[in-house]
């Protein structure tokens, strides 16, 4: 297959599951701004919703302050920043335009389709009710694009890759929320009470959709230590990091049968996953949840470097 | 008056559009309107997309499809077939002739400065030979009818033709949207043209080339206006769809990049134009090409198709000619007509043509795509006033031709079924092991009443073509 084939297969998955990712945080976002909140700690959420993204210094070089409406504009469909879910599903159709012949007819059908439809939407004219329902479009899209991938792509190099772009994502997502929102999951965090605490871890579990999946895993009330634990650790949830690398470690050693060649990026991957494996949550706690998620972002930086260095370039 | 494909002179309906007719006269337009929309839907959500040089606007802009079939009879299709056959071989043997002894110049029939001047011939591919003698792989001939008994040729393309893919999808969304015309006809199928391809570009392959030969389908990328041509041709054959950074040349052997490291390639079907196609030995800033292809190819290690230099083959005044090739390198009488043109650069020609001016329509040598024509008839007293400055200061640029009437077949407008003037563009591939002819080819239609501009960049649309036993 051609590398750069590879290269936009991977790429196209990556902004699809960006997409989807904006939008669990944005809705999130909008929801936690419904409760009774001091001001300053409501604008603080709107800007950890930027810091989430990545992209809270192209914010910066365009706006003075941080207001909902322009966050959320910001975010969800501002053509000035590069990884807004507009922009998001603009690169993920052009990588899937330039290599149709890769996808199956229904993933592009999928993306294609929601190209076009994204292009009708009047941006200017969104209220809270169209800006939901828009939110609730984009996780629809990458659910379809994850389904039709699944259930029509030949299981070969190219079906690997776009699931490598999917784990790889989503593992740097998962990361970053818990790197951003880390500081509320602390013992220090100051209890404010009146079910706001609630609220807050509910909002991130939220934004990895995984409220009702913590419930079922722990059968008892949300407790930071258990919310950081099913985010990175549990193998069973499929958007802690630990279950990304599972998945990460499986599609690259696909490739390295298949191409009877191993490499760094296996090596890189088995590692992390190892030590993702053997982890506990309390000693993450006690050395650093922050450090912790600073360590895993940075690696998985290195993984993709290394992903491309030996395949896609 | 112009040949109405349907209907004759007398009122009575011709044999091959029978029940067509019979199908029109029931369906009610506002049937006929929900299939086209239901078509245009199928190309956009599919992708079938073309976009116009310089429109910014339209970055992908669908064609207009007809949904009426244009119709030939089996025995039509049969002339038809041997005389496109007959043509692409005379073009093959000319180009093989001109690029190696050039037996037609020592002959007298063409005239030397017509093939040294012309800026489409590559002195680079003098001396060079072919891989099997093959110059025109993939040909595109423009029929028109003006009678019912004979096809004339308005134009040989050589080079890159494209418009295949809208021949195959207009197929595609007949088939969906008229089923039951699909069931009353024997409509020869035409779904099997990637295959004939892949197996033409497969007979190419360089003598010595083990195994099985690899292909790749060379594209500009995205932003050339047939990318979806080029990526369906791919998906069809199965073969990598590459662009020029995906290629590289190391000891005169081609490469393609791949996961699993550098894989050779032995033929490389190109949608690239000769300009673009190697830096090194074409215009050194193209960014599209493969610097070292040419050396390869000369080397004998890839075959390119179309070869490089069969521009020189296709402008229009080399097209007055063809009829020449055919009974020169075949010894065979013609079996497709050329129109009458006169070469602006014969002096008396000029005097004719400039005196007749309002009756002619007059072409640039080497325009493409219904720009830089003056249409006589439709040309108001400066514009043509204008030409004639233009033909005078350089007559060797142009040629001119009989406004023809072309042909016209019922099409579906604003205001119901009317006739519209058609052309056909069938697409004829030379293989080592033979001519392949897909029954058909594209029919495009001038949909503006009484144009006869039928060139998508311009309005034009397209039609089905069904060949059927009757």
């Amino acid at each position: 297959m051609l590398s750069r084939t590879a290269d936009s297969l991977f790429w196209f998955s990556r902004y699809v599951e960006r997409a989807d990712y904006l939008a669990r945080v944005l809705e999130a976002t909008i929801r936690l701004s419904s409760l009774p909140i001091r001001r300053e700690d409501a604008e603080n959420e709107w800007a950890s919703a930027l810091a989430t993204a990545g992209c809270r210094a192209d914010f910066d070089a365009l706006y003075d302050w941080v207001s909902p409406a322009k966050v959320t504009r910001f975010l969800a469909f501002s053509k000035r920043n590069p990884t807004s879910i507009r922009n998001c599903l603009r690169i993920a159709r052009r990588n899937a335009r330039q290599v149709r012949t890769a996808l199956t007819a229904e993933m592009w059908d999928t993306i294609n389709t929601a190209w076009l439809e994204l292009n009708k939407l009047d941006f200017d004219n969104m209220d809270a009710s169209a800006m939901a329902r828009f939110l609730e479009w984009v996780k629809e899209i990458s659910l379809r694009v994850d389904g039709s991938g699944y259930r029509t792509m030949l299981r070969n190099d190219a079906y690997w890759f776009a699931r490598l772009g999917i784990f790889v994502e989503r593992a740097d997502n998962t990361a970053r929320i818990l790197d951003v929102k880390y500081h509320v999951l602390l013992p220090e965090h100051v209890v404010v009470g009146g079910g706001l605490d609630y609220s807050q871890w509910a909002a991130i579990l939220r934004a990895v959709s995984a409220l009702t999946a913590y419930h079922h895993v722990y059968h008892e009330s949300l407790k930071p230590m258990r919310i950081a634990d099913l985010m990175l650790l549990n193998p069973k949830m499929p958007r802690s990091v630990a279950s990304c690398y599972g998945a990460i470690c499986a599609n690259l050693d696909s490739l390295a049968e298949a191409y009877g060649r191993q490499g760094e990026a296996q090596r890189m991957a088995r590692s992390m996953h190892n030590k993702l494996e053997n982890a506990r949550i309390e000693q993450i706690f006690e050395t650093g949840l922050h450090e912790f998620c600073e360590t895993v972002i940075a690696e998985n930086v290195r993984l993709g470097a290394a992903i491309s260095e030996q395949y896609l370039v | 008056m112009s040949l109405d494909e349907m209907n004759a002179e007398d009122g009575s309906v011709r044999e091959p559009y029978a029940r067509v007719a019979q199908w029109l006269a029931t369906v009610s337009p506002e049937q006929l309107e929900r299939r086209r929309v239901e078509a245009e839907l199928f190309y956009r959500r599919g992708g079938i997309t073309f976009a116009v040089y310089g429109d910014a606007q339209g970055e992908e802009r669908i064609i207009p499809y007809d949904i009426i079939p244009r119709i030939l009879s089996t025995q039509e299709w049969s002339k038809l077939a041997a005389g496109l056959e007959q043509r692409v071989k005379a073009l093959n043997a000319y180009l093989r002739d001109i690029y190696g002894p050039q037996d037609i110049l020592k002959a007298g029939i063409v005239p030397p400065d017509l093939v040294w001047r012309n800026p489409a011939f590559r002195p680079e591919m003098c001396g060079v030979e072919a891989p099997h003698g093959i110059y025109v792989h993939i040909g595109g001939i423009d029929i028109v009818r003006v009678d019912e008994e004979e096809f004339y040729v308005l134009e040989d393309n050589a080079r890159t033709p494209s418009g295949v893919s809208y021949m195959l999808g207009g197929r595609e969304i007949s088939i969906r949207l008229m089923p039951e015309l699909f069931r009353s006809h024997r409509v020869a199928p035409i779904e099997n043209y990637p295959n004939e391809l892949l197996a033409t570009l497969r007979s190419v392959a360089p003598r010595g080339t083990m195994s099985e030969p690899t292909i790749a389908l060379l594209t500009p990328g995205i932003h050339n206006s047939a990318f979806y041509e080029h990526s369906f041709l791919a998906d069809g054959m199965g073969v990598e769809l590459v662009e020029g950074v995906d290629l590289f040349v190391r000891d005169d052997v081609v490469y393609m990049r791949t996961t699993e490291g550098p894989k050779r390639v032995d033929v490389i079907y190109r949608r690239i134009d000769d300009d673009f196609i190697d830096p090194l030995v074409f215009r050194p800033d193209s960014a599209l090409g493969v610097p070292g292809l040419y050396g390869a190819y000369v080397a004998g290690n890839v075959t390119v198709a179309n070869a490089m230099g069969t521009g020189a083959a296709d402008d229009k005044v080399i097209y007055s000619y063809v009829p020449d090739f055919v009974r020169f390198y075949l010894g065979e009488k013609p079996i497709l007509k050329n129109v009458q043109t006169w070469r602006c650069r014969d002096p008396e020609d000029l005097r004719y043509v400039l005196d007749h001016l309002a009756e002619l329509v007059v072409k640039e040598v080497h325009g493409s795509g219904g720009y830089g024509m003056l249409v006589g008839p439709h040309a108001t007293k400066d514009q043509r006033a204008d030409f004639a400055e233009r033909l005078k200061v350089h007559p060797e640029n142009y040629i001119a031709q009989p406004t023809l009437a072309l042909s016209t077949c019922p099409t579906f407008v604003s205001n119901g079924v009317a006739p519209r003037h058609v052309d056909l563009r069938p697409f004829v591939l030379t293989g080592a092991d033979g001519v392949r002819i897909v029954p058909g080819g594209l029919t495009r239609v001038a949909l503006r009443d009484g144009s006869l501009v039928v060139n998508s960049s311009q309005g034009g649309g397209t039609k089905d073509t069904w060949v059927i036993e009757c």
